[in-house]
């Protein structure tokens, strides 16, 4: 079977970001951009599957500038197979984003589309589900396991309180959890190797339609300053005397 | 006008953050009415008709909802949320799992995790971990939402006495079958409602550290335990203790973090704290610039000091 597997660039979580004065936006120039861990996770699994023979073929799909070239080589050192990269300017919000992944999964037919459970810039958790939902497939999100059962997945879900495990009849989408596997680190030759694997750059037509307008960013709102304690006696005396934490 | 609250519940039990979601959907401005579907969701129905605002709970029946799974909820809420103009749910992993699907089966964009309402179509949602607050305007019909249940105050349970009524989904679903549910091994108090909550971090080293420094802790204090992305990825706790931006969000009147050091990554999911207290051996640690209280020192000492202290108290 084919997978395809959606990776977005986003801003190094390690990094401290800034708000724009103006407060038009987050300042990202200059700024190191990664694989969204998470989409990492999903492309390793996708790999290990064509590894073990699950999987006949792993392309990797990017929404973004050019730069975004740059997270589909990544994906392709990790041992995918083919990118492809629609190329745009600005950056869709997860109702574009999952039409324009429907589009491409139309052309390309996978039986699996693996992504993320959410990017660590937007926090949407939305666009795997939306792609699902547009498909008319079954949705297996927060996966900690995946395992193909005849012309099924039988996927794990981290969910509140506990595990799901549901059966997806294929085709399905999955968009991946933390515990699910992790993630190698590309060799040089393999970095190398993936310079000449093929990305095919698209530059598809993006409904420019916002229907969720962002007035502003700002800074949250800061703590108030804390205090040092020398002993967990005195760390006591204070909750008690100044809290309501102990009552 | 109305407002359409979806509530979670297993077994009967609606989800403990409902109080919250129901205090963000009155603030939309109009009336609440509440739906409830799957195994138990009579029972559920029963409680949530007395939480003081509800006007309507709507029982969903029928097979293929019983399992909660989104792929039949979002085709059944696709035809259903017609005469509501806002829709509104949790962000628990089941509101996170569902509300996306139906926006698209509606061909309507979601604001994620609201942490407040400044007007019926203008909101507050964290972006980049928390780093920064987005305000969005959101012109669509009707308006979904996903709520940070702990931005919100929680409310009185009993005491209202809405109507409670059926209705009856026929639809099938062959695109997932439920298989089965595994509790987690809930050790000390739930996470999300705990009020008080210790959390660590890789500085615990091994699980026997763990389980001899921190459950005693947590086992004095009434509380619940979790733990940062890193403790878990070194193996000292199972995932469902991850507290952060890709984990659970908390606001419990006490926080106390051990040797843990306050990435980002865990911090967005303290900043509803009431009181923060670190300990830590790194007079730096970045978890000390947000602590309410820092008690700078080798865990191995002042957690027992602590624990001995707080016995003292009682």
């Amino acid at each position: 079977m084919k997978i395809l597997v959606c990776v977005k660039r986003v801003v190094d979580h390690t990094m401290h970001i800034r708000v724009k004065a103006d407060g038009s936006g987050v300042d990202t120039a200059n700024m190191k951009t990664v694989m969204n861990p998470f989409d990492e996770i999903a492309v390793e699994e996708a790999v290990r599957w064509k590894e073990k023979g699950l999987a006949s073929e792993v392309v990797v799909l990017s929404i973004g500038p050019k730069q975004s070239v740059d997270t589909i080589y990544a994906g392709l050192a990790m041992g995918a197979d083919r990118g492809i990269h629609l190329n745009v300017d600005s950056l869709p919000d997860p109702p574009g984003a999952a039409a324009a992944i429907r589009a491409v999964v139309n052309e390309e037919q996978p039986q699996a589309v693996f992504l993320g459970k959410q990017a660590v810039d937007d926090d949407c958790c939305q666009t795997g589900q939306m792609l699902a939902a547009l498909l008319g497939w079954g949705q297996g999100t927060f996966a900690s396991a995946i395992i193909k059962e005849g012309e099924a997945l039988k996927v794990t879900r981290e969910i509140d309180g506990g595990r799901e495990v549901v059966l997806l009849p294929l085709p399905a989408v999955v968009t991946v959890d933390l515990p699910l596997n992790e993630p190698r680190y590309a060799s040089l030759p393999s970095i190398m190797k993936a310079r000449k694997k093929p990305v095919r750059i698209i530059a598809p037509e993006l409904s420019a339609e916002r229907r969720l307008e962002v007035l502003k960013v700002a800074e949250p709102p800061r703590r108030k300053p804390g205090k040092r304690v020398g002993s967990a006696a005195e760390l006591i005396a204070c909750l008690e005397n100044e809290t309501e934490a102990l009552s | 006008m109305k407002t359409l609250m979806i509530v979670e519940q297993r077994g009967g039990e609606p989800a403990s953050d409902t109080a919250r979601v129901l205090c963000a959907a009155k603030q939309l401005g109009g009336p609440v009415d509440a739906l409830v579907f799957g195994e138990g969701a009579a029972a559920a129905a029963k409680r949530v008709a007395g939480f003081p605002g509800v006007e309507n709970v709507m029982v969903a029946l029928g097979d293929s909802l019983k399992d909660g799974l989104a792929e039949p909820a979002a085709e059944f809420l696709s035809g259903f949320v017609e005469n509501h103009e806002a829709v509104v749910v949790s962000a628990s992993r089941f509101g996170k799992n569902l509300l996306p699907r139906l926006a698209a089966l509606l061909g309507v964009p979601q604001v994620s995790d609201v942490t407040r309402i400044l007007s019926a179509d203008t909101f507050e949602r964290p972006i980049y971990a928390g780093n920064a607050i987005e305000t969005v305007k959101l012109a669509a019909f009707p308006k979904l939402l996903t709520i940070r249940a702990t931005a919100f105050e929680s409310a009185p349970e009993t005491g209202g006495a809405a109507a409670v009524r059926q209705t009856t989904w026929d639809g099938t679903n062959t695109l997932s079958r439920f298989i089965g549910f595994i509790p987690s091994l809930q050790e000390g108090a739930e996470l999300g409602s705990a009020r008080t909550v210790v959390a660590f971090g890789r500085a615990l080293e091994t699980r026997e550290n763990v389980e001899t420094l921190i459950m005693p802790l947590v086992k004095e204090l009434n509380a619940a335990v979790g733990a940062t992305r890193a403790a878990v990825e070194a193996g000292l706790a199972p995932n469902d203790w991850q507290i952060g931006q890709t984990g659970r969000i908390i606001a419990p009147e006490l926080y106390i973090g051990v040797g843990l050091s306050g990435a980002v990554q865990h911090t967005a999911g303290i900043r509803g704290a009431k009181t923060i207290v670190a300990v830590n051996i790194d007079e730096s640690a970045p978890i000390f610039s947000m602590a309410d209280y820092a008690l700078v020192g080798d865990l191995h000492t002042v957690i027992p000091e602590l624990i001995a202290a707080f016995r003292q108290k009682k």
